[in-house]
């Protein structure tokens, strides 16, 4: 059994005198300890509102959780906010998007690396400082001891996205989440940042989802690759599978958007038209289907179901872009 | 006082750094950096002058005096008879003349600016710990406490609204009223009236920083509720609150002369205070009009300086005028 089993996971965003916004629908994923798993989509496909909702850090008013999300024998969306408390930190802890402004600006980052020490590790003063450094070391800050004592905004965006990734390690949490951890940060950067995250999942066996709209990152460093449109995952695969023989209308076009370095001088780059549809677009059909140039009329009328093949590879199309078909 | 103390801790903060690492040279924390364009402001440094002027003379003022402020020294010499509408005015021995008792004007300036120092700066801090009190309850109750929270919160905000409900002078006077005449009174009155605007201030900028990332990333850390309050949202919430402090100051001063000229302040036999002496200057406004003048204009440079310097906070701690 794997370490994180996502079982129909469902988030509604409901407000009075407005309408439900099916944010996360029926989202289904495993994560295994020393794997590596990818939500991909873009803004507004649900992947952010998955990880908050795992954490437990949706808003209480307004937001419904449906599913489960078993973590070792735990269902995570079953917990009360005490024990989610207990948790968090320590068994699963998120790295977040921006480093500036998930850092508190005006306490030195010393403390709060120690914060969390201090809270699951029982640790104090000395020992706690003594570790903090070992962290910031082992995330490859140089000068460790001088950076304790600095604040968020001394330090350059790489550094403090180290210094985030220190913190959400600290405890040896068994699953980490990382939730667009190089969107913020130079290319330069972004590379360091994922050899970062690979070194420390291979080294202490964590478990990784790793939350991003950018093919680039899942090619690096994922196992697995989900990608979500609309709150549903739409394509599920093996990393090499995905790449080699996508068979989504929807990934296709993700992979053909993207600049490549190969491909010829004239080729232009295909963008996909139009943008997510919010309220209950699954209901009438693919939500896909209005922006698809493979759309029939299957399409339209009930959704699609998972389609699995026996490489593990499954899509949720019923008119999906034949193997050959790929450049 | 809040200026010297901040002062004092920045230099302490900047010898630790200093003593812990050398080479750091660009040691720049919010408050440093605030600090930094505090002093290009020339109105930050006329305020400052202004109020280590007037600090100054509160403190070692009343011992340099050249005449005990309490005694009737121009009666005694048979210059002054107010009963005949006799105050003599400005003369060598007596830089200001004498008041209506006789007593010499420019000493009772100077020891009178003590007592409204210390009921100024005392009635603030009594509004600022009370209202931050409230307001970080409320706050933390609002921005993290979940549904129990926004209950503590309600009954919090509705007694402060009350508070402020209540015009500033009005209230200030039901609690002398209530409380009797005495300095304390005006102290409790005075910071009273402030506590409602500390509050609402502190409540307000805390329910803004609870939503801001690092509390998110806190929360996703397990870190505790309160813990997160107080050492993440508040130290991030004060700045608002440190600048309305100096300028509550400047209308403290105003409304304890106010509270004094309506008689409801110093009872003491004698002693000087800024808006007693005013209250006093009114009968022989006729006569001497210049004895009204003196408080009147101690009072004004005052809050003035405390205004000065509090406007100049705000602009030097505003995150939009920040890079």
């Amino acid at each position: 059994m794997a370490l994180l089993d996502v079982e129909d996971l469902s988030v509604t965003f409901q407000r009075r005198g407005q309408r439900t916004v099916h944010a996360v629908d029926g989202v289904s994923f495993s994560v295994d300890a020393g794997e590596v798993v990818a939500l991909v989509g873009e803004s507004g496909c649900g992947k952010s509102v998955t990880s908050l909702a795992l954490m437990g850090l949706l808003p209480r008013r307004g937001a419904k959780v449906g599913g489960s999300a078993n973590f070792d024998g735990t269902d995570l969306l079953a917990q009360d906010q005490r024990s989610m408390r207990d948790i968090r930190g320590r068994d699963v802890a998120m790295i977040f998007q921006d480093p500036l402004s998930s850092l508190n600006p005006v306490i030195p980052v010393g403390i709060q690396v120690t914060e969390v020490l201090v809270r699951h590790r029982g640790m104090s003063g000395d020992a706690a400082r003594k570790e903090a450094a070992e962290l910031l070391d082992r995330v490859g800050i140089p000068d460790p001891r001088r950076r304790l004592k600095e604040y968020p905004h001394q330090l350059s965006g790489g550094m403090r996205q180290r210094a985030l990734i220190a913190i959400a390690v600290a405890c040896r949490p068994r699953l980490l989440i990382a939730d667009e951890p190089t969107t913020a940060l130079d290319v330069t950067i972004q590379a360091q940042i994922l050899e970062l995250l690979k070194e420390l999942v291979r080294d202490s066996n964590t478990a990784l989802i790793m939350i991003t709209h950018d093919l680039g990152v899942v090619a690096g460093m994922c196992d697995t690759i989900n990608v979500l449109y609309a709150g549903r995952v739409v394509e599920s695969a093996q990393r090499r599978e995905l790449f080699a023989a996508p068979r989504h209308p929807y990934t296709v076009g993700l992979l053909r958007s993207i600049p490549r370095l190969d491909a010829g001088r004239g080729e232009k780059l295909t963008p996909i038209p139009g943008s997510v549809r919010d309220v209950l677009p699954w209901v009438e059909g693919c939500a896909f289907a209005p922006r698809c140039n493979r759309r029939i009329d299957a399409c339209v009328g009930a959704p699609p179901a998972m389609v699995p093949t026996h490489t593990g590879h499954s899509y949720r199309c019923v008119n999906p872009v034949p193997v050959e078909e790929k450049q | 006082m809040t200026l010297a103390s901040g002062q004092k801790k920045e230099k302490l903060d900047r010898l630790g750094e200093l003593a812990a690492v050398r080479d750091d040279e660009q040691g720049v924390s919010l408050w440093r950096d605030a600090f930094r364009r505090l002093r290009r402001n020339p109105a930050a440094i006329v305020g400052a002058i202004i109020l280590a002027l007037f600090v100054l003379v509160a403190i070692v003022g009343p011992f340099l005096v050249p005449y005990d402020p309490a005694a009737p020294i121009g009666v005694q010499d048979g210059v002054v008879r107010s009963g005949q509408g006799i105050i003599p005015g400005p003369s060598s021995d007596h830089w200001l003349g004498y008041d209506h008792q006789g007593r010499d004007e420019f000493s009772r300036l100077i020891a009178g600016s003590r007592q409204t120092l210390i009921v100024g700066v005392v009635s603030t801090l009594i509004g600022l710990t009370v209202g931050v009190l409230l307001g970080g309850l409320s706050g933390a109750a609002a921005g993290l406490g979940g549904r129990w929270g926004r209950w503590v919160d309600n009954i919090l905000m509705r007694i402060v609204d009350m508070l402020l409900s209540v015009p500033g002078l009005l209230l200030a006077v039901s609690f002398a009223a209530i409380l009797g005449p005495s300095p304390i009174t005006v102290m409790i009155a005075v910071g009273a009236v402030s506590v409602p605007i500390f509050a609402r201030l502190l409540r307000g900028s805390m329910i803004a920083q609870s939503n801001r990332d690092y509390v998110l990333a806190a929360t996703s850390l397990g870190v505790r509720r309160w813990k997160i309050a107080i050492s993440h949202v508040i130290p991030n919430s004060l700045a608002p609150v440190i600048v309305q402090a100096t300028l509550t100051l400047a209308t403290a001063i105003i409304e304890v002369a106010a509270l004094s000229f309506l008689g409801l302040g110093t009872q003491v036999l004698g002693q000087p205070e800024w808006g007693l002496m005013l209250a006093e200057a009114q009968q022989y406004l006729g006569i001497r009009p210049a004895l009204a003048i003196y408080p009147a204009v101690a009072i004004i440079i005052t809050a003035f300086g405390f205004t000065l310097l509090g406007e100049a906070m705000r602009e030097a701690l505003d995150p939009k005028l920040r890079k």
